[in-house]
């Protein structure tokens, strides 16, 4: 697919839009279904591929209601069965339609807290869209309506409007919850149990807030800017925030209970613990886990060489293991931090990249190389212990495995050399280990995920779990969902 | 909350102490755990520097420093009643504490400040604590005093013999070795310093623990920045020590990665002081 300024998109959306606004009411589903897909907006890949500037611009006015016009307004809403958070999806969308965008706001609102985030980083095609009728009648998941997108539309209207309103709080109850981490998970937590009139404090390991969100999703796909909008809210709800504060260190579960007087608390650590791939090399210099290079470069703002005192390591040739959305959020940012070649090495074909389409699409268009069906056997070292070349063995696929996807099996005396300065294992993380292990009352599974019930609650009594620390790496909305489900609890919990 | 400075004192020419405002952590902290520092929280270093001491009573932690880099630099031009934007801890697993019997400490240079407080616990828990501190000359000499008081023997050795014997601190640790074999050495200094204290009573087996000064970011856990191949199994210094078997460490590549950065950190550094220098002249 060729690239298309956002100018041209937006005349386009413009003629299509004064060509159907009129008849709107009389729209029949075919006729909606031919309305031509609105691309999302994007600077550059050329110019982009140099700075963090958040590459998806957003939807114009225009662009937005085009798009919600796509929509049929199915009877049964199949669009909203793929929400973990199960936002009433048409609803928004007809209000968007009609150009009611207050309207769409207070809709989302009532199902998501964090719209503008959601609306940019959730897997849409697997989740809302994979169940979206347009997107099945035309035979191609991509022609679904573009429910993401729209959300993010709204969001961001919203807050440039300043229309958002803090939620109102209950009645002060007295009760005091901690809220451990401050990823989506602890976020939706502290706000949930705020509004019910209980007394949250939230603790963070880390000098900044927003957990992934801001050490590990990068400015130029989610700006920091937006996640301290949310933040902001939280702080005007009164919620109290303690940064720099390790919950298993500085103090642990049982001493937030007896000392300090939590009657509830709330683990949502995530996970953060980096998984090494196991082989020869890994410790050489120029060796990252996708944690430390993006944590430099995103919460500790190294790319900022004028100001920051972390440095970055110099890269010219970079090999950035694994096919998820982390590898893709490092390889885009090593480019970014001025590498003259980055390749992602992944044993299948990017057709099975658990990756988001949208940025395996962009990492392509900036020119970041695949190397598929390939895996790193050895990472070999010069005299200095520094990275000079991987040896790489080839794969093929094969028969599928459990999840379905094709097992990629190894061609055997297919290795060869490349040379690499530096590596990015992105594998994948493990849970993390601090609270866990400080707390050995608290069960947790083989993987150190806590274990939690149906509602969210763990083995020791007042004290819940949710989002990757229980799930495993998953997704923010999968974790806000958590979330949700254990302020329900906890809210509950106290009133008995 | 402040972390205000409430203590300052220069105790060598690139060597100061001071007292910072962390009541929890004082509360918490035990022998062998540190902090992250920071000084500034839009662009500054997460460092880790360990606790050299605490004053429940008062909130404070004491913390000794050697300046090596920017971050460094800047924290010793701070005074009493200035403020570090980040202190955060107690990280790390605390050194194992118990009587051991006979324990030979043995500091180099600034690590003898993160030496003392485990001396101090393993004097009170009626070990017999032999010390050995060394450094360069005389004048790098930290906490002597100190570290005199709560050792049964003590011995200072220099390199130019500027102060007590001149030579290396592994000459008396082997002597001691072969004398009055110890039950446990711990040493703490610089890694190269560490890897001959480690290699010096292997021969005798005597169980010898050190401390890694490892590079770090988070200081949780979480980036794996700080990994060391320790026997064949691959630890992280923040969570997982910092002390380990120092047979076991893989010192050639935990000496290697401490370098890692260094054509940056001098790019970054070189440029801000030509920075500086621009400025001066305008
Ligand atoms: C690079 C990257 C890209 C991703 N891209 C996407 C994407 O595009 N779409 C998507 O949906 N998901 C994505 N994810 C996954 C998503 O970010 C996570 O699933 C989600 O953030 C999990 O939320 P959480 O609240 O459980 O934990 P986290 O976001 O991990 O937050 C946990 C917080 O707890 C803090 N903490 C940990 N231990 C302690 C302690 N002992 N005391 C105090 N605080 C503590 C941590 O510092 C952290 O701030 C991505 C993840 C990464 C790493
Ligand atoms: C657990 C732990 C405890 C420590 N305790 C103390 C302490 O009590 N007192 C103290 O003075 N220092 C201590 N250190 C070392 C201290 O963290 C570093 O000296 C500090 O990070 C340097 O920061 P900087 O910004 O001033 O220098 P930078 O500009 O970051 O570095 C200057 C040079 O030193 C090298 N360097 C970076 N980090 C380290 C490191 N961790 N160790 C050795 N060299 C490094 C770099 O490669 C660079 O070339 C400890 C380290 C660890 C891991
Ligand atoms: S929150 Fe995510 S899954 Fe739900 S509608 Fe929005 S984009 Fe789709
Ligand atoms: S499935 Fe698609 S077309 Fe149907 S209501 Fe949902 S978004 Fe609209
Ligand atoms: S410093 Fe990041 S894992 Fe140890």
């Amino acid at each position: 697919m060729s690239y298309i300024c956002p100018q041209d998109l937006n005349v386009k959306a413009k003629e299509v839009f004064a060509d159907l606004n009129n008849k709107q009411d009389s729209l029949k589903a075919k006729e909606r279904m031919q309305i031509p897909l609105q691309e999302m907006p994007v600077l550059e890949p050329k110019q982009r591929g140099t700075n963090q500037e958040e590459v998806a611009i957003g939807f114009t006015k225009e662009q937005a209601m085009v798009e919600a016009m796509r929509c049929i307004q199915c009877k049964n809403k199949p669009c909203i069965k793929g929400c973990p958070v199960g936002l009433k999806i048409p609803d928004f969308i007809c209000k968007i339609a009609e150009g009611d965008f207050q309207a769409a706001a207070d809709i989302i609102q009532q199902d998501s807290l964090l719209p503008a985030i959601c609306g940019r980083v959730c897997p849409q095609e697997n989740q809302c869209q994979l169940y979206c009728t347009v997107g099945k009648s035309l035979k191609d998941i991509d022609k679904a309506v573009g429910i993401g997108r729209l959300e993010r539309f709204v969001a961001d209207w919203q807050r440039k409007n300043k229309t958002a309103v803090i939620p109102t709080i209950a009645k002060e109850t007295g009760k005091k919850i901690a809220v451990i981490g401050s990823g989506p998970a602890g976020l939706v937590v502290s706000a949930d149990c705020r509004r019910a009139g209980h007394d949250v404090t939230l603790f963070e390991a880390f000098h900044k807030l927003g957990g992934v969100m801001r050490y590990g999703i990068p400015e130029f796909r989610l700006p920091n800017d937006i996640v301290d909008y949310e933040i902001a809210n939280l702080d005007k709800m009164g919620v109290k925030i303690v940064k720099n504060f390790v919950v298993g260190k500085t103090r642990t579960i049982e001493q937030l209970k007896s000392i300090d007087g939590f009657d509830a608390i709330f683990i949502g650590t995530g996970a953060g613990l980096p998984i090494f791939m196991g082989i020869e090399g890994e410790n050489l210099i120029g060796v990252f886990a996708a944690n430390e290079y993006l944590t430099r470069a995103n919460l500790m703002r190294a790319y900022d060489t004028e100001h920051a005192d972390t440095p970055m390591f110099k890269s010219k040739k970079v090999a950035v293991l694994g096919g998820g959305n982390v590898a893709m959020d490092a390889s885009r940012m090593a480019l970014r931090l001025g590498a003259e070649e980055v390749n992602v090495i992944y044993r299948r074909t990017i057709a099975e990249m658990p990756a988001r389409k949208e940025e395996v699409a962009h990492a392509q268009e900036e020119g970041v190389n695949f190397l598929e069906l390939q895996n790193v056997k050895r990472i070999l070292g010069d005299k200095d212990s520094k990275v000079r070349a991987l040896e790489i063995v080839c794969y093929e696929l094969g028969e599928p495995d459990n999840s379905g996807r094709r097992r990629p099996v190894e061609i055997k005396n297919s290795e060869f050399e490349i040379e690499m300065d530096t590596v990015i294992v992105a594998i994948g993380n493990g849970s993390n280990p601090l609270v866990t292990q400080t707390t050995p009352k608290l069960k947790t599974d083989k993987r150190g995920n806590v274990i939690v019930d149906e509602a969210g609650a763990t083995s020791i009594e007042g004290v819940f779990a949710g989002g990757d620390i229980v799930l495993g790496a998953a997704t923010v909305i999968l974790a806000m969902g958590e979330g949700r489900k254990a302020a329900k609890a906890i809210n509950k919990y106290l009133k008995n | 909350m402040k972390h205000s400075i409430t203590f300052k004192k220069q105790l060598s020419e690139a060597v100061y102490m001071i007292k910072v405002r962390a009541p929890l952590i004082a509360e918490g902290r035990k022998a062998g755990q540190f902090v992250m520092v920071m000084i500034d929280e839009d662009f500054g270093e997460r460092i880790p520097l360990t606790i050299a001491d605490a004053d429940v009573a008062e909130g404070t932690i004491t913390l000794i420093f050697q300046i090596v880099g920017q971050t460094t630099q800047e924290m010793s031009k701070l005074n009493v009643g200035d403020a570090l934007a980040v202190v955060v801890g107690p990280l790390g697993t605390p050194t194992h504490i118990k009587k051991f019997g006979k324990v030979v400490c043995v500091g180099g240079g600034i690590g003898i400040a993160p030496l003392h407080p485990i001396a101090q616990a393993l004097a009170k828990a009626g070990n017999e604590v032999t010390t050995i501190i060394g450094a360069r000359d005389k004048s790098l000499i930290i906490l002597e005093e100190e570290m005199q008081s709560i050792a049964n023997n003590f011995i200072v050795c220099t390199d130019d013999g500027s102060a007590g014997r001149k030579g290396l601190v592994t000459e008396p640790l082997e002597e001691i070795c072969k004398q009055d074999k110890p039950d446990m050495v711990i040493a703490i200094g610089p890694p190269i310093m560490m890897k001959f204290c480690a290699l010096t009573t292997k021969p005798y087996n005597v169980k010898t623990l050190v401390s890694l000064n490892s590079i770090m970011v988070d200081g949780t856990g979480m980036c794996g920045g700080c990994r060391v191949d320790i026997g064949d199994q691959v630890k992280f210094v923040c969570v997982d020590g910092p002390e380990f078997d120092g047979h076991l460490v893989n010192w050639d590549n935990m000496i290697a990665r401490l370098n890692a950065f260094k054509p940056c950190e001098s790019n970054c550094r070189m440029h801000k002081a030509a920075d500086k220098k621009a400025e001066e002249y305008k």
